[in-house]
């Protein structure tokens, strides 16, 4: 299936070896075959993808994959320490011109987000205190320019339009010469999505270049392309000489090959990626965190990164000497939630996490968000003595919360359960942690949580 | 090649323009396509090269991997059970195998429609594949064959939506249904089903805000519009159409699924033909999910929707080398 990750097929590949202590060339070409099907699946240029595997199956033959117990881990980590090299090694920031302001041009495709990123780019330059302007260069789709309006008004940043019947060259020299004589730091320039084979709208967009000589050019590429990426982004980078790449959609369970192939042929870092609808959702991108999601193992850099700024430290250690002395209450389950629920919806924390997305092919593994509110409604409808000591919830207090909170006793009766046995297995997890707080493997009852041994999703590193 | 014999009697029989407009539209995907002709008419034998390249060429043209895969070992079979040695004798059964997998039962022709009432057409797809532009263009169609038309503007989420599909319903002369922006889009459909029961419409076309196959909500969200309209009008909708940009890639076949799963899909309409993609996703979808390709879209244009046919699809990609073996067949 497109989704099982390459991980768990370089391990059947590999598990064949077990008791043979040696990797035969023959057990690598099988391995860079499923390396290769990964990388396909995933929508990576096919020939992007031969020489990539060229290049691999030559350090997979040499010394460290022979010595290695673990040859699937050190292919993978072969693979995704090239696929990070070729993705670009380090991110890359946008470009600040010495004599403000500062030109971004937008160029892509129809329908690749280039209007909406560039809402979203505004926002982002306005949090790290710039002042930007817009300008409304898309003249041929209907309603772009009231699309831009509309997102300019909603973060307050002003748009630049001459209305539809001026050339968007003209508007673009119009926006920039506005922009100096008033003080803008940044002019982001939308653009009307073309076809690179299309010379007319190719002129156009030549014309702007040389009207308004942009510090950046920035290809917005759908992360859902497949091969097609490749001719896109070479005949815009022949054309218009890119600074950099945004992908965009890149919170859908597109793997998101394409970013490899825009990268491997016009050499331009990818500077942004967008992962969301809302107007803040355009991250910085990361080439290993990239080259993970390509191979299908997750995400836990970006999922420690937000646990990290959203968990308040203080709180989780508190939380967590409650939880060694079991004086855990209601309260505290609520509270934990909160934070839970400040790292976003749980299905994209999920999809961060390695496995997961086997777990989630699964039919009967299906998140509810909304059983997650029910259960916060039962917690909140206990008083405060019910949420210190739950043991004091009888029939009567049971059927008050049940009818407060809009679910039946059942509901109630379940949550009580669960609590108990949370508690119970924090007991257990208490007693595995040394004296030092050191967890002695918590892991593996961390693994039970998800169900079971041998169901559990495995973990690759 | 009687292969070609009969497709050149199937394209006759349709007009020119609309033949010529596909050529033009794919000439992109022909290109890609083009290099199978080399494929089989440079190649001296069938070897391991020769499948490698023909996997790597049908992959570069976005027929999805396994797909692929399948394709190649029943091409590896049928040498072997035939005994072929000669490549451009493969070439053939390539292509009807192609046309076969676009095909399918071959009995979903058009788009279905009320014999006795309003013909209800809603539309799904992610975020910027061409929705709105394709109702713009299929309301121009049906006004043309003298239909009633009403749009429902879905859309409630993204900025200048409503105001797009609002540009659309002037230029093809139809009424939109509309709300506020943000506004429920399941009760857009619910006045626009009552809206179109009162004026006695032929057709109504529904908008729907583009998203993510994997947004459970908004998938949610999507499986409510549709209740609400079958509530309305029994039977309804009578088409949902995916609408798939041809640069996609694998993903799109995640989307068939998904969009399938929450909103009965019925049909795909792939756009954007003209000129960059290949579009050879679909033949994946076609072959995976059995759903078949109703339109194209091929520029921007208010008549560049074309209804899809599997003849003229095939024929189009492997114009370069039917031209060689016929030169009179392209006379555009």
């Amino acid at each position: 299936m497109a989704f099982e990750g390459l991980t768990s097929r370089l391990q059947n590949v590999f598990g064949k070896l077990k008791g043979r202590g040696k990797v035969s060339e023959d057990d690598v070409n099988e391995a860079m075959r499923e390396v290769r099907l990964a990388l396909l699946e995933a929508d990576v240029n096919f020939k992007v993808v031969k020489d990539f595997i060229a290049k691999v199956k030559e350090q997979a033959l040499g010394q460290e994959v022979q010595k290695s117990f673990t040859p699937a881990m050190v292919i993978i980590d072969i693979v995704n320490k090239e696929l990070t090299e070729l993705m670009g090694g380090t991110q890359e920031k946008l470009a600040k011109s010495n004599k403000p302001p500062t030109v971004v041009l937008m160029a892509g495709l129809q329908g690749a987000g280039k209007t909406t990123l560039t809402g979203k780019l505004a926002k982002l330059l306005l949090t790290q205190k710039n002042n930007p302007l817009l300008v409304a260069g898309d003249i041929y789709r209907p309603a772009a320019i009231k699309q831009l309006e509309v997102l300019g008004g909603q973060i307050g940043v002003p748009v630049f339009t001459l209305g539809d019947q001026v050339s968007p060259v003209e508007i673009a020299k119009q926006g920039v010469a506005k922009a100096k004589a008033e003080g803008y730091d940044y002019v982001l320039i939308d653009t009307a999505g073309r076809l690179q084979i299309d010379e007319e709208l190719m002129q156009e967009i030549k014309d702007i270049h040389s009207a308004v000589e942009p510090d950046e050019v920035l290809l917005v590429v759908d992360a859902m392309t497949g091969q097609e990426a490749v001719n896109v982004a070479k005949s815009f980078h022949e054309q218009l000489a890119l600074t950099g790449v945004v992908l965009t959609k890149l919170d859908g369970d597109t793997r998101g090959g394409a970013a490899l192939s825009v990268k491997a042929v016009t050499g331009c870092p990818i500077k942004f990626a967008s992962t969301g609808e809302k107007i803040d959702q355009l991250e910085a991108f990361h080439p290993d965190r990239m080259a993970s999601r390509i191979l299908g193992m997750g995400d836990m850099l970006s999922l420690i990164e937000k646990a990290q700024t959203n968990i308040d430290a203080e709180k989780a250690k508190e939380l967590e000497r409650k939880m060694r002395t079991a004086e855990f209450s209601f309260y505290d389950f609520l509270e934990q939630m909160e934070q839970v629920r400040n790292l976003g919806p749980l299905e994209q924390l999920l999809d961060m996490m390695p496995g997961m997305g086997k777990l989630k092919s699964n039919p009967n593994f299906k998140i509810d968000e909304k059983q997650i509110n029910r259960t916060e409604a039962i917690a909140k409808s206990m008083t405060h003595a019910e949420k210190l000591k739950p043991d004091i919830i009888n029939y009567s207090r049971r059927k008050r919360i049940a009818a407060g909170s809009g679910t039946t006793v059942a509901d109630v009766n379940r949550l009580l359960k669960q609590f108990e046995d949370m508690k119970k297995m924090m007991k257990q997890f208490s007693g595995m942690m040394g004296p030092n707080g050191k967890p002695k493997g918590g892991m593996g009852a961390l693994k039970n949580m998800f169900g079971g041994k041998n169901k559990g999703p495995r973990f690759p590193f | 090649m009687s292969f070609f014999k009969k497709l050149k009697e199937a394209i006759s029989a349709k007009t020119e323009a609309v033949t010529s407009k596909f050529i033009g539209g794919l000439a992109k995907t022909r290109d890609a396509f083009g290099k199978v002709g080399e494929l089989f008419t440079l190649r001296k034998k069938i070897d391991e090269a020769f499948f490698e390249e023909l996997e790597e060429i049908l992959i570069g043209a976005d027929v999805g991997v396994n797909t692929v895969m399948e394709l190649i070992d029943e091409l590896r079979d049928e040498v072997k059970k035939r005994k072929i040695e000669d490549p451009a004798e493969l070439q053939p059964i390539l292509s009807e195998k192609l046309t076969d997998m676009l095909r399918g039962n071959g009995e979903e022709a058009g788009l279905n429609s009320n014999p006795n009432g309003i013909t209800v057409i809603l539309f799904v797809g992610v975020n910027g594949v061409g929705k709105t532009t394709t109702i713009g263009k299929l309301a121009w169609r049906y006004k043309q064959q003298g239909k009633n038309v009403l749009l429902a503007a879905g859309d409630t989420f993204r900025a200048g939506a409503i105001e797009q599909l609002e540009v659309w319903g002037q230029r093809v002369s139809v009424d939109v249904i509309k709300q506020h922006s943000g506004s429920d889009p399941a009760a857009v459909m619910f006045d626009a089903v009552q809206a179109a029961k009162q004026r006695n419409v032929d057709v109504l076309i529904c908008d729907t805000a583009g998203r993510l196959q994997n947004k459970s909500n908004l998938m949610e969200e999507l499986s409510k519009i549709h209740r609400v309209i079958q509530r309305e009008i029994p039977g309804a909708p009578h088409e949902t159409l995916l609408v798939l940009d041809a640069t996609t890639g694998q993903n799109a076949l995640q989307q068939a699924k998904l969009f399938g799963e929450k909103s009965g899909v019925t049909g795909l309409v792939l756009t954007k033909l003209d000129g960059t993609a290949k579009g050879g996703i679909v033949i994946a979808i076609r072959n995976e999910l059995a759903l078949p390709v109703k339109f194209v879209g091929l520029g921007e244009k208010m008549d560049d929707l074309q209804e899809f046919d599997a003849d003229q699809f095939v024929h189009a990609l492997f114009a370069g080398f039917v031209q060689d073996e016929e030169p009179q067949d392209e006379s555009q």
